[in-house]
């Protein structure tokens, strides 16, 4: 995940916030905070590499619609779970077939 | 108790402000408020019996005696869609409607509340279709009655005029931020001349001051998010945090309208008791027919019955303390509601005074009358009628009636 930028405005634990805390008017207090924000909730399935098969061609990367595809030095290195929704489009582009969908939940 | 009730007295000699006499229709009246203030923004969509606000409103505008960006809109929804962001964007904003207006407007009216905007509306009485009818009654604005915005009720053009003043302050209190929604009767106050007295434009400049937006959509040094999605884990805090911000309002209410007493000599509290101290019996009313009320007590008074009556001005936050309390010791009182919520028991005046009055101690006996529906006329026989019902339930002559009595339908 790309490196977050420092915010002046302390979102932890924000879920747990009461009604007395939660600001004015349900505005966001900054801008720039989308990545703290974890989407990765919605996911039913989720996408795993096999890295012997990659090629780091990087289609998945310029198809993913949530810049989740985790990328250094032109390799691929996996996925970003805090915010990969699961969609499969990954998978289904992936020339040789490096990317499997994975049921949610299936290592508990 | 603060003192949260004004009461008849013989008008002030000395104010800090010049009264300019006036005769002026109820409307022209709150055109004229809106001169005064000179809001940033006004956009509106004309409805009878509101019209005439705007249209003068507009001439103002046109003439140049006014700095308000007014937005000539296509409807009500588009209107209070464009104060909405008007208003997020950090403007002082007015708009006026009617009836099917306010019904239009409906999905924006919890966003105004909810997104703490402290837009200021008349809402000219007026009955809602079908079938269609232009006259007054209030269910209208009863229908807005929980969507968060403070709402407040006149009964004169005298209230209308103050009201309007009086709401842009309360609605941009710090403590309050919220939409304030002001009524008269149409036709009854809207239409017909009445003799009042305005202040003059520096006095109500300086009385509402220059708007300074909490947060602003245009403020760019410091961006935020307005109107973002809350998934469960953030709405329910977010509506708790409306209702304290509106249950909060009542204090405003008062200040506002006692400094604006101060000013002008015209004081307001949350509602106005009418002969009501020494009274066995008593009508609760809302917006003219008070002044019809106040008539019939006077008569009834003069033949030695002790009847009185309490005007509701504010209905949102609704005053259940305080009513309760100013109603205890009464034998009977009926509520008179302009508005039927059908299928409920009673109209919604009568079930907020029934449920306040619950867990009191004292507590008299409540009956609820609906009247004047599509602006059917309520004259004085009418609400001689409902004291004839009182004193015969005061007296056990008569059992205390449950279910709600349709005043004036025929049968």
């Amino acid at each position: 995940m790309a490196e977050k930028t420092k915010m002046k405005w302390n979102i932890k634990d924000i879920e747990n916030w009461g009604w007395k805390k939660v600001p004015m008017g349900a505005t966001i207090q900054e801008a720039g905070n989308a990545a703290y924000y974890k989407t990765g909730g919605w996911r039913t399935e989720k996408p795993v590499v096999d890295k012997e098969k990659c090629t780091n061609c990087l289609i998945c990367w310029i198809n993913c619609p949530d810049a989740s595809i985790m990328v250094n030095d032109t390799k691929m290195e996996g996925f970003d779970y805090d915010h990969c929704k699961g969609c499969g489009i990954c998978a289904k582009v992936c020339p040789p077939k490096a990317i499997e969908m994975q049921p949610e939940g299936g290592e508990d | 108790m603060a003192k949260v009730a004004t009461k008849p007295k013989a008008p002030a000699k000395k104010t800090k402000a010049k009264a300019i006499t006036v005769a002026m229709t109820g409307n022209a009246g709150c055109a004229l408020a809106m001169k005064q203030i000179n809001p940033d923004v006004v956009a509106a969509y004309p409805i009878t019996p509101q019209t005439t606000i705007v249209e003068e409103f507009a001439t103002y505008v046109a003439n140049g005696v006014v700095d308000t960006e007014y937005v000539n809109v296509e409807s009500e929804h588009s209107a209070m869609s464009a104060c909405i962001g008007a208003s997020a964007a950090g403007a002082r904003v007015m708009t006026t409607t009617s009836s099917q207006g306010l019904a239009l407007m409906w999905e924006e009216l919890s966003i105004a509340s909810a997104m703490r905007l402290p837009i200021v509306m008349h809402n000219v009485n007026r009955t809602l279709s079908g079938p269609i009818n232009i006259h007054c009654d209030h269910s209208d604005s009863m229908g807005a009655r929980d969507m968060g915005w403070v709402q407040m009720f006149g009964e004169t053009a005298q209230e209308a005029y103050d009201n309007t003043i009086i709401a842009v302050r309360i609605a941009e209190h710090e403590k309050v931020l919220l939409p304030v929604m002001i009524m008269h009767d149409g036709f009854i106050t809207s239409h017909a001349i009445d003799r009042f007295d305005v202040l003059e434009d520096d006095v109500v400049k300086e009385f509402v001051g220059e708007y300074e937006p909490k947060q602003a959509l245009l403020n760019v040094d410091d961006p935020k998010t307005f109107g973002p999605f809350a998934m469960p884990a953030y709405y329910f805090e977010q509506r708790r945090q409306l209702r304290a911000a509106l249950d909060g309002a009542k204090d405003i209410v008062l200040k506002v309208s006692k400094e604006y007493g101060k000013l002008t000599g015209r004081s307001y509290g949350l509602f106005e008791e009418y002969r009501l101290d020494d009274a066995h019996i008593a009508v609760v009313v809302m917006g003219s027919t008070a002044g019809t009320a106040k008539y019939v007590v006077d008569q009834a008074r003069a033949k030695g019955m002790k009847v009185g009556m309490l005007k509701v001005r504010l209905f949102r936050p609704f005053p259940s303390a305080e009513i309760a309390e100013a109603l205890s010791h009464l034998k009977a009182v009926a509520v008179m509601d302009r508005a039927d919520s059908i299928g409920a028991l009673g109209g919604p005046v009568y079930m907020e005074v029934k449920a306040a009055l619950y867990n009191s101690k004292k507590r008299p006996h409540v009956q609820g009358y609906v009247y004047g529906l599509g602006g059917r006329d309520t004259g004085p026989d009418q609400i001689e009628t409902v004291f004839d019902d009182l004193k015969k339930v005061a007296r056990g002559v008569e059992s205390p009636r449950e279910q709600v009595t349709f005043l004036g339908v025929k049968e």
